[in-house]
């Protein structure tokens, strides 16, 4: 079935470092995945697990060490001409986190929105932004007046559609959303969460949803995949990963859910990831799909544990 | 639970504001609240609901533009309400209440080493000195849980990792020998896996030295673990009080509808959230009636017009909302809430107390 999907962003490979060459830091090790066209694909692992390396990699503010990142089957990743940059620049955009620190607060909501089309190449006439910069603000539940307030007039639920908008009006087919809603209030989050979706719906987005927070990736994403420092340990659709989770590090990260259910969250029996439990010396770990649509890194004895634990559960 | 009975501290009516820039704000808006000697609270609200000046003001510890208008705090016999002085207040401060704050990066010394930073609460609420505190230091990190703690006592924070900051942070709130430990949100700041340890250590010290807990949090999944009691707060004011399964699964407030129902646990994947449209009141101007009346699409018309008392459900559970007078129209809770009704009244058949356990 994957076949018959389009494939728009590619990740071959990809290994991002940092520091000197001499003593690299290795914040995403050899990272594999592709991300179908109109889906959400989720992103998942605790703080320094690299799940935001990846992001800014895709949107080329990191610089990839090895490796190629392809979007729509053209490399994006090491040196591009002007053009190409434009238009890659252009066709990925990023919603941040935290949406009281990534606003300007000196410059008005109209020019933090329509910064991107002060860009070369864009050809518009002042009228042109102002109309575009009212429907974005439109599309996102906000009135076209904000446009000439500063942030600091704006609740947290409003900065993050703010955010929202800058990367829309740039037309974008591919949207990175890191942590998108974990600065947010629980009744706002709801609120953003709709409309990402709605927008998707509408325009045929891609996302890829960076987070820490499973129970949101699960209602929100189609594919998950979970990170562990540097490594992609196992992939596959949400309901899958929920259902059977393979590799002890995902199985400790959806025992820890915390679930709004006093009987479900104190009879959860907690389990803890120790990495030493891998004996990776002489059989090195490979990733594996071990089933239709779902990937898992091991080695050969730990593959045959999981595809036992696979069989029994069927 | 039977040391349920006696109320350690006891708030009544309490009115707190702050002037900034010549403005007025009602941040804590006639609150009444009791603490039962060794339970856990949790007080659960949106950020701006004042929760967390709430908490401040147990250990006067708001800034100097913030005063109590009226109300009372009832501690030991004393009115922590009426309390002006510093030195006043150190009598209270770590040595009867203690608090765990939110991100333990900020609240730690980068430039003292963390066995000085115990030391220092040692040498001030228990008067040990020397060697005995040095002893006394590693005894307590090696409680919460931190490995080799001669060694880790003379390295620094940055040298810690968040959960176990965390975990310091706790060891010098405890090295006080409080009675009551405050925790501002003390996981929000770290990962789901260290999250978990970390409530689990902090229950594991409550029970050890028989403390009353008051937890902060907007995540009622840790609430659902950690909780005997749950206060709901919106706008400064608290709008449903319960037990655990009480307020999880018998909520009466709209307010607690709408939060159980936003949640993306409950969701169906494909369809929209339950959404709370607009955001919570400006507490700059005065609320009149129900301070969630203009978010509630159910809202009644006396809803904007008066507040609503307290109406008691049971004698533990109560909430602030018109749906509970007599005369109130029936209205129905979402969808969301009426399975979880249906989920509490299967376990009341079977015993109520199993949440509580």
């Amino acid at each position: 079935m994957p076949d018959t999907r389009k494939k728009l962003l590619e990740l071959d490979h990809v290994r991002v470092q940092f520091g000197k060459k001499r003593r690299p830091f290795v914040a995403v090790k050899d990272v594999s995945f592709d991300i179908y066209q109109g889906e959400t694909f989720g992103l998942v692992g605790e703080s320094g697990s690299g799940k935001t390396t990846i992001g800014r990699a895709i949107i080329r503010a990191n610089p990839v060490a090895a490796g190629e990142i392809r979007f729509d089957g053209r490399r994006i990743s090491g040196k591009l001409s002007a053009q190409e940059d434009r238009q890659v620049t252009r066709d990925i955009q990023m919603i941040f986190q935290d949406p009281m620190s990534s606003l300007n607060e000196r410059a008005k909501v109209g020019y933090i929105v329509a910064e991107g089309l002060y860009a070369p190449g864009h050809h518009l006439t002042e009228d042109q932004r102002r109309e575009k910069v009212a429907k974005a603000l439109s599309d996102v539940g906000l009135l076209p007046e904000f446009a000439s307030r500063f942030p600091h007039e704006f609740s947290g639920g409003q900065r993050q559609r703010i955010g929202i908008a800058r990367a829309l009006i740039m037309e974008p087919r591919f949207i990175v959303a890191d942590e998108p809603i974990s600065a947010l209030d629980m009744s706002i989050r709801a609120q953003v969460l709709n409309l990402l979706s709605a927008l998707q719906k509408e325009r045929g987005l891609t996302y890829l949803f960076i987070a820490h927070d499973l129970s949101v990736v699960r209602f929100i994403c189609d594919r998950i995949a979970v990170i562990h420092k540097g490594d992609i340990v196992e992939l596959a659709e949400s309901e899958q990963l929920f259902a059977h989770p393979l590799h002890p590090y995902t199985r400790a990260l959806l025992s820890a859910i915390p679930q709004p259910d006093p009987i479900a969250e104190r009879s959860k029996k907690l389990l803890v990831y120790d990495p030493a439990c891998h004996d990776y010396t002489q059989d090195k770990p490979v990733w594996c799909e071990i089933e239709p649509g779902h990937f898992v890194l091991g080695n050969q004895k730990e593959l045959d544990g999981y595809r036992e634990s696979l069989a029994k559960a069927h | 639970m039977e040391k349920n009975d006696s109320v350690l501290l006891s708030i009544q009516d309490l009115n707190f504001k702050f002037t900034l820039r010549g403005q007025v704000l009602h941040a804590i808006r006639g609150i009444s609240l009791d603490v039962y000697k060794g339970e856990s609270l949790a007080i659960v609200g949106e950020s701006g609901s004042g929760k967390s000046v709430l908490v401040k003001t147990l250990m006067g510890l708001n800034d100097q533009n913030g005063y109590i208008e009226s109300g009372k705090i009832l501690y030991n016999g004393q009115d922590l309400a009426t309390f002006t002085t510093d030195k006043q207040w150190q009598a209270i401060r770590g040595r009867e209440i203690a608090m765990v704050l939110q991100d333990p990066m900020t609240s730690l010394n980068p430039l003292k080493t963390i066995g000085w930073q115990i030391k220092e609460a040692l040498e001030l609420h228990q008067n040990l000195h020397g060697a005995a505190a040095d002893a006394a230091v590693c005894e307590l990190l090696a409680e919460v849980g931190i490995p080799d703690p001669q060694r880790r006592a003379k390295q620094y924070p940055h040298e810690f990792s968040g959960g176990m900051r965390q975990r310091v942070v706790i060891a010098i709130a405890m090295a006080c020998r409080p009675k009551i430990l405050i925790c501002d949100e003390p996981t929000t700041a770290l990962d789901v896996t260290i999250q978990a340890q970390i409530l689990g250590l902090i229950k594991q010290m409550q029970k050890k030295y028989d403390l009353t807990t008051i937890y902060i949090t907007h995540d009622l999944g840790v609430v659902a673990n950690v909780a005997d009691r749950i206060a709901v707060m919106y706008a400064g004011d608290i709008v449903e009080v319960g037990s655990c399964a009480e307020v999880f699964y018998d909520p009466r407030h709209p307010y607690t509808w709408a939060l159980l129902s936003s949640l993306p646990q409950l969701g169906v994947k494909g369809e929209p959230l339950y959404s709370i449209e607009g955001t919570p009141p400006n507490l700059f101007h005065e609320v009149r009636g129900d301070a969630f009346a203009p978010r509630n699409p159910q809202a009644l018309k006396i809803d904007f017009v008066k507040r609503p008392p307290m109406f008691a459900v049971s004698p533990t559970h109560s909430a602030r909302t018109w749906l509970l007078d007599p005369r109130a129209p029936k209205v129905e809770p979402p969808e969301h809430i009426r399975v979880l009704r249906e989920k509490g009244r299967a376990l009341k058949l079977t015993g109520e107390g199993t949440a509580n356990a």
